[in-house]
Order: C-alpha cells, then structure tokens, then sequence
C-alpha cells in the first residue's frame, strides 16, 4: 500500500500534515468532517438545550418574569433554529459523512473539498446566527420567521434570513455531494437493492434537501430584500401577500421534517436488524416507503396553513395528503416491529434506543393525524399540542434514532465501546424526562396553552400550571440524563474497553474494515454479492435455514495480511475551504445590515478563495495531469472524482 | 481523489454528475422567483407596471444570450478536438456576448429607475428587479468562469485533453440561456401582450 | 479522465460520433433565432387569442433544442435527463399549486 505523498507542484502550497491542528482544520477526510460535524453539533446541543432551560424556568409557574418578553422571545428562536439547523440536520449530516463512504465500499466522497466546504459554512452560519446576542439581539419572530413580523427590524430577522441561507448553501453543497457519491461510488456489485437502507434514506433525504432549499432561499432572499434593503414582496400595504411567505417556508419546511426524520430511521433500519439477529423484515417495502414519503412530503406542505387564507378547497385537498402520507410510514414501523418479531433480541443501548424511536415516533405520527382534519387543526393551532407533537417526532423520533446511531457506531470511529451500564442509565431517564416534559403539552395544549407566549397567563387554571411544573420537572431530568450521556462519552472515549472490529455482530460492510476506520478506509475495495454483505462472510446457512458462522478468516479484510490495493490515492488536505468560506462573515453582516462594502468584501474574497481552489496543485494520477499517467493507470482513473 | 475501479458506478463523471444535481436544483430556484412575480403583476402600487417594458431592446439583447449558447457549444466542440486556440477564440466570443447582455441589463434597470420604478416601488418592482437581478448575477458567474477557463487555458492548467471543464461552463451557462427563454416569454412578452389587449 | 472524454481515447468511439457537427450546431441556431423572431413578431402583430399559447408553445420548443442540442442532452445518459425533469416538474408543478392556491385565497375565505 503506497498512500502517495509525492510533492505537488502548482500555483500555491497545499498541506501535507494530517495529524494535529493543521491537519484537522484543512481536513477532506470524510472520517475527520464528520467527527468534527459531531462535535459541533454536541456543542449547538447544548446551547439550544440550555435555552429551552430557560423557556421551562419561567413557564414552571403562571406569571413568572425570570426572563423578559424580549429575551423570552429571542430564545424560543433560538432554540427552535439551533435544534433544526445547527443540530438535527447536520448531526444527520455527521452520519452521512462518516457512513456514506464506508457503507457503498468508497474511500472518501465525490468531492472531498467541497465536503470540508460544507463543514464550515454550516460552522460559521452556526456561528453568525449566535453572534446576533452580541450585535443588538437575536432573532425573535420565530422559526418559521412569519412576515410582516420578522421583516420589521424589531424582529432581528435579517440574521435570521441571511444565516439560515448561509446553512442552505452548506447542506445543498452537501447534497449535491452525497448523491453524486451514491449514485457514483458505489463498490462493485453493490447494487441498489443491495444498498443497506441507511444509504437509501440518506439518498431520499438529500434528494429532499436538493429540491426543497432552493424554495426556502427564495424565501430568505425575499425576507432579506425586505427587511434590509426596501423590497415590497410582503408588504401588505403596497399589494404584497404575507401568505406567499408561509407557501414559500412550508414547501421547504414540510420536506424539511423528512429531511430530519429519514436520517434516523435509516439509522435504527441497520441496527434493528443487528439487534435482532436477522434480516430487516420488507428491505424493499422499507426503501419503497422512504421514497414515497420523499416524494408525498412535497404535496403537504398547506396543512401548516390550515388556519391562514388558503381557502376551503386547499384545505380538504391538503387534509387528504396529509393523511396519505401516514400510509409509507406506517408501513415502516409495522416492518421495523415485524423486524424484532421472533429475532433474539439484545437489549444493547443502541437497540434500545431504536425501540424507543418506533414507539415514541409512532405517538409523534399519531397526533399528527390529528393535524390533518382540518376542524380539529383550528382548534390545536399555535397551541402547546402542537409543541407536544412535533417534539414526539424530532426529539423522540428524530434524535431517538440519532443518539441510537451515536451509540453503534462509537466504537466504529474510536475501536472502543461506549458503557452499556451508563448507556441504560441514559435510555431510561432520557425517555422518561422526555415523556415528563413533553406528555404533559398534549393536554395543556388541548386546554388551551398558547405556544410562543412568555408568560403562563393565570387564567388557565391550575391544570394547566400543573402540566407546565411536570415540564419543566422533566426537563431537569433530561438535563441529568444529558450529563450521563456526557460523562460516558467522554469516558468512554478516554478508558473505554476495546471493541475489537465487529462488536455487535453486524450485517454491513463499514464492519468489514478494523475500527477505528484506518485513513483508506478498505486496504481492498470490497466485492459486494449480497445485501448484508459483511453478514454474508461471516455466516452461511445450513438445509433448516440457520445461520452458521463460517470459520474465522473467511470474512478476508480482517486480516491484515490480506493484499493491499496499489497506489491509494487519498484526497490531499487543503486550506482553502477554510479560507473561502470565511469570506462568508463580512459577507452574512454586510446583507444584515445593509452595508455594500462589506458585501463586496465578502464577495471578492469568496471569488479569490474560489480561484486558490482551482488553481491549488492536485495529487498526482489526479486527472489534472493526466499527461503523467503510466498506460495501465489511465484506466483506473476513468471517472476520477475531482481532487 | 482517484477511485481504483476502472469506472464510476454508472460511468459518468462525478463532476458533470453534481453539476447535473445542482441544475436540477436551480429550476426550483428561478421557478419560485418567477411565480412570485406573475402573482404580483397588478401589484403595483400605482407605479410602473409591465408597460413599462421595452421590448425590442429587451429582444435584442435575449438574442445575443440565445447566440452565446451556440458559441459555447463551438467552443466545448473545439475543445474535443483539442483544438485550444479556437476553443478560446469562441470562449471569448461567448464572454463577450455575455457582457453585451449584461451591459443591457444594467441599462435597461437605470431607465426604469428614471422612470420611476425603484426595488422598493411595489411588490411588482421588488419581484422584477430581483428576478432578473438573480439571473444577472448566474450570467455575471458565467462570465467570471469563462474568463477564468480563458486564461487558465493560456497558462497550461487545463488542457486539450480536459475537454470535460469546457463542457460543465457550458452547461451552465446554457442552463443561464434556457432560463432567460423563459423569462423572456412569461416575464415580458406574456403580460406585455395581456395588458395591451 | 472521464468516460464522457473517454472517446479521445479511443474506448467509445462510436458513441462520439453521435455528437452534433458544428454544422448542426449552426442550423439549431438558425433555428432558434428564427423561433425568437416569431416570439417577437407577437409584440407587433395582434395574434389575438392565439398569442400567448402560441408564444408558450414557442418557448417550449426553445428550452427543449438548447437543452437537447447544446447541453447534449439528445445524446447524453439518461440520468442527466431525469436529474433535470425532476427539478423541472417539481418546480412546475409545485408553483402550479402555489399560484392556484393563491388565487383561490381571493374568493371569500372561512
């Protein structure tokens, strides 16, 4: 095995180091991003949680004043964007970099620099947005950043519009990336029915994030426009339509719910199976369904408008696809359950978690049915029912099946194991403070709770203040759970016991190379004959259909004697990611605040960071020079992937 | 990075494959830009409204980009048969046009600026000014790229053989062009013809 | 290189030669302006009803010829064709449902 080094010639330098400081920060190693995507993602965890804190403080009783409107206002945004922009997403995105590659038997992405372009785009977005607390608040209308609010400066929506593009630029890029890397990199014989359902949901996910964030761009541009520099798109007084901007955000929005939610349950489709010791029951009913659930997300995006002007006829065709689309994922838990059904279970951490995703995502999905009928929507609309059911789906849906994955696939990226004894201290008082916080919104919403309101208004009633103190009790114990989760991952990752290659006894082909990961990723590119090829090496069947495991050394990659492929050429670090993208900064603060030279400044800087990427020198065999190349390799090379 | 397969999975290159995706994705783009702009046709606030086109101006310049494409398309043609020094002859050829387009874009907005119709007039304005402002922007890039490969052309980075990065300039700039096909019919020619009968 | 470059080298020969020759590069263009001077003539000639179908249908023909001819995709893999119809028929019919939403918003709302 030769990983190449050879000295690159060209306009400018380009790093060599790969360990270090240096060697993370000018990082393409699709490994190295997505562990630097969960870090980050921890980090923006702990913000947006911390900022809910305070939401539960003041709301634990009627009539509390710890916060002012005006902060209250600023942290229920906050939260809201940091948990959908700058921690589900991209945590998603975190599994995507690293498994991608590993899953379809790759060595790294199609593009590895723009992958590390994405990483600090999402960063400094991240960064920008929070950055608002020190330049004269943070945004305060929401989320969803409504008009004619949040184009009015009191809103301090013009972060909000320029930072959440800044994320879109960085997970369009990325989408672009993992689908050319999908479709494109697959290893031999890995076919699409052979794809493990993770890489299919993650297809679906970022076909969803191709269509739909260029709708919500048009959206921000347009809220940007407004609010900064005197456009009129919803501005009701001169003819524009504030309802165009809710069609606008909800067509991206819907999607996004998907875009959220398909990550995690790709993740608990790879460990059910593993958990369970057999085959994920309906593979093609699960990847059909996923697809289908892409391709309906799009038709449903009105019922987020049911109590706006949209008239009657949209609101019974919207009410009829929303319940449409509970049919695709019904039929992925009925197949997730039919998974477990007679396998013999392992209650492992990561299997719990994946049980705790289907029931708590199933009641999430329920009261979303709710939604659908349009008489029972107005009644729930912008009330804590609302907040209740959409946490049941992002919290215990979404990052159920996130954490699940964490847990699984720690000792792929450390070669330890995370603790099991901690890890079900964790499972246990995180779905019960999570039920204790969120259970009790279903019933205070129904009795009429206003979401968005800083203050719990004493009129309620008793009841009411009674499920707001079971709340916020709850969330003190997510709060603890959340340092258990904390303290194992660091333990774990200090003085945690090794895991050997495969500790779970696992079905895909990320199992089949040593963990931690070697820089290559596969000293050989696997040939893939089967879906759950790595489990195929390992077990044939025998006459009554029982697994018998082959005798050891048959799974051939484990052993390190195995023969190497020649000439691996891995892509080469680069500064000028990082470089380029932090042009992104004078350029986000020029379009907030409506100053043309600092936009101009972003600009030419993003430019010439774009010509330092072009003309940086490239590895040799690259396609650059393909003058060098030696007659056998020209070949080889066919299709190379861009530096 | 190279991979060792001796093709990609579906034998296509990965950077006209992303370059594919990411067009893919632009439709939606310019479409949300364009139907906020038919929605807002009567919303002008007692300002300009489409009247206030020119046409025979704005066909001229549509034509040139139309043309561009056919240049571009020559240029990619040269550069397959290695032939670099007409390749860049049609590279300019096809900057040039660009800029021609460009040029009358940015005279077209200062006469409706004098006449009286500013980004912050009406919706109608705001959606005009930035529709067209956004695909100004997609040529203004287009052009930047053609220079770059113009001159990177010259100093030997690309080279006769790498037809492939003439070929993904110009499907983006004829993705510029099929865009403003359609702007050109559905925003001036469409509501022109509808207010005037 | 890639295997759309592939033919310099002599592995898909046959596939090359399908290309358009500048030729037909030229009379696609002659084409297409012909087409746009028909566009334009509807500013100058009361086509009546028959305008604005007629300028659409033009249109349609336009996009297609740049797309099939100039980006090549008469010639080129399929998955490029279908990358670029599904953006194009989400963008069309999503707006489509937009626009007609929007406008029944007008009528007198619950």
């Amino acid at each position: 095995m030769s990983t190449s080094t050879a000295e690159r010639t060209g306009y400018t330098g380009r790093p060599s180091r790969r360990d270090g400081f240096v060697g993370w920060i000018t990082t393409t190693d699709h490994k190295k991003i997505g562990i630097m995507y969960l870090v980050t993602t921890l980090v923006f965890f702990t913000l947006g949680g911390l900022e809910s804190g305070f939401i539960r403080w003041q709301l634990a009783q009627a009539e509390q004043t710890v916060l002012t409107e005006e902060v209250y206002n600023q942290f229920f945004t906050m939260h809201g964007i940091t948990m959908v922009f700058l921690v589900v997403m991209p945590m998603s995105a975190a599994f995507f970099n690293y498994l991608i590659p590993l899953m379809i038997g790759a060595r790294d992405v199609a593009f590895p620099r723009l992958n590390a372009f994405s990483y600090w785009v999402y960063l400094f977005g991240g960064l920008f947005l929070y950055s608002s607390f020190l330049l004269g608040g943070a945004p305060n209308g929401s989320w969803v950043g409504y008009v004619p609010l949040s184009t009015d400066a009191v809103s301090n929506m013009n972060f909000y519009a320029v930072g959440i593009n800044f994320l879109g630029i960085s997970s369009l890029a990325a989408a672009v990336n993992f689908i050319v890397t999908i479709l494109n990199m697959r290893a031999p014989g890995m076919t699409f029915m052979r794809l493990p359902v993770f890489i299919w949901m993650a297809l679906v996910t970022n076909f969803l994030l191709l269509f739909a964030l260029p709708i919500i761009a048009v959206a921000l541009f347009m809220l940007n426009i407004d609010a900064v520099f005197g456009g009129q798109f919803f501005e009701p007084a001169t003819g524009g339509d504030p309802i165009l901007y809710q069609h606008l955000f909800w067509l991206f929005g819907h999607p996004e719910v998907y875009i959220m939610v398909l990550p995690a349950m790709g993740i608990i489709s790879e460990i059910l199976p593993v958990g369970a010791r057999k085959p994920l029951f309906g593979y093609a009913a699960v990847v059909f369904a996923g697809a289908a659930i892409g391709f309906i997300g799009f038709g449903v995006w009105a019922h987020h408008m049911f109590t706006s002007a949209i008239g009657p006829v949209a609101r019974s065709a919207f009410a009829l696809t929303t319940m449409f689309i509970a049919v695709p994922t019904g039929i992925k838990i009925f197949n997730w359950v039919f998974t477990m059904w007679g396998g013999k279970l392992r209650f492992t951490t990561p299997m719990l978690f994946s049980i705790g995703f289907i029931s708590m995502f199933t009641i999430g999905g329920l009261s979303g049915v709710t939604h659908a009928i349009v008489p029972h929507n107005a009644q729930q609309h912008d009330t804590y029912y609302v907040v209740a059911h959409f946490h049941y789906v992002l919290f215990g849906g979404a990052l159920f099946g996130l954490i699940a994955g964490i847990y699984y696939w720690f000792p792929k990226v450390t070669g330890k194991l995370m603790s099991e004894k901690l890890g079900k201290v964790h499972f246990w008082t995180w779905l019960l403070g999570f039920n204790l916080t969120f259970g009790p919104m279903h019933l205070s919403g129904l009795l009429g709770q206003p979401r968005r309101t800083a203050v719990l208004p004493e009129e309620l009633g008793g009841t009411v203040e009674l499920y707001n103190l079971l709340s916020s009790i709850g969330y003190l114990v997510l709060f603890g759970s959340a340092l258990v989760f904390l303290y194992n991952l660091i333990r774990s990752l200090r003085s945690g016991e090794a895991s050997g290659d495969d500790p779970w006894d696992a079905r895909t082909l990320e199992w089949l190379t040593p963990s931690p990961t070697p820089h290559e990723n596969f000293h050989t590119i696997p040939t893939v004959t089967h879906r759950d090829e790595f489990w195929h090496r390992k077990y044939a069947e025998d006459e009554a259909g029982k697994a018998i495991r082959v005798p050891a050394g048959a799974a051939e990659d484990h052993d390190a004697e195995a023969s190497h492929d020649e000439h691996i050429h891995m892509p080469d670090p680069s500064y000028w990611p990082l470089v380029q993208t932090l042009g992104f900064f004078p350029l986000g603060y020029g379009l907030a605040f409506g100053t043309f030279w600092l936009i101009g400044l972003g600009v030419v800087w993003l430019v010439i960071g774009t010509y330092g990427w072009i003309i940086e020198p490239v590895a040799e065999g690259d396609d650059d020079d393909p003058g060098e190349l030696t007659p056998t390799s020209t070949g080889a090379t066919a299709g190379a992937a861009s530096h | 990075m190279a991979t060792e397969a001796a093709t990609t999975t579906l034998g296509l290159d990965h950077r006209k494959l992303g370059m594919w995706t990411f067009l893919g994705s632009e439709f939606l783009f310019f479409g949300a830009f364009i139907s906020t702009y038919l929605l807002y046709l009567d919303a002008t606030a007692d300002g300009p409204g489409v009247a206030i086109f020119d046409i025979p101006f704005t066909s001229i310049s549509s034509f040139v980009l139309l043309m561009s494409s056919l240049t571009m398309v020559l240029a990619h043609h040269a550069h397959t048969k290695g032939d670099l020094r007409r390749m860049r002859l049609w590279i300019l050829a096809t900057a040039g046009q660009g800029a021609v387009f460009l040029g009358g874009q940015v005279f077209e907005f200062s006469v409706f600026f004098r006449e009286g119709m500013a980004l912050s007039t009406s919706p109608f304005a705001s959606s005009f000014y930035v529709l067209t402002g956004f695909h100004g922007l997609h040529v203004f890039v287009g052009i930047l790229l053609l220079s770059s490969l113009y001159v990177l052309s010259l100093t030997g980075k690309i080279k006769p053989n790498q037809s492939l990065k003439t070929e993904m300039i110009g499907l983006y700039w004829h993705f510029v062009d099929i865009i403003w096909v359609v702007i050109f019919t559905v925003v001036y020619l469409i509501p022109e013809i509808a207010v005037g009968s | 290189m890639s295997s759309t470059e592939a033919p310099e080298t002599g592995q898909h020969a046959d596939a090359h030669d399908a290309h358009p020759t500048p030729r037909e590069y030229v009379h696609i263009a002659v084409v297409l302006a012909v087409l746009t001077a028909l566009e334009v003539s509807t500013y100058f000639v009361d086509f009546g009803a028959l305008a604005i179908p007629m300028l659409i249908v033009l249109m349609a023909i336009k996009f297609l010829y740049v797309a099939g001819w100039f980006m090549h995709l008469k010639f080129d893999s399929p998955v490029f064709k279908r990358l670029m119809g599904t953006g194009l028929s989400f963008a069309l019919v999503l707006y489509a449902v937009v626009a007609l939403v929007t406008l029944f918003d007008h009528a007198p709302s619950v």
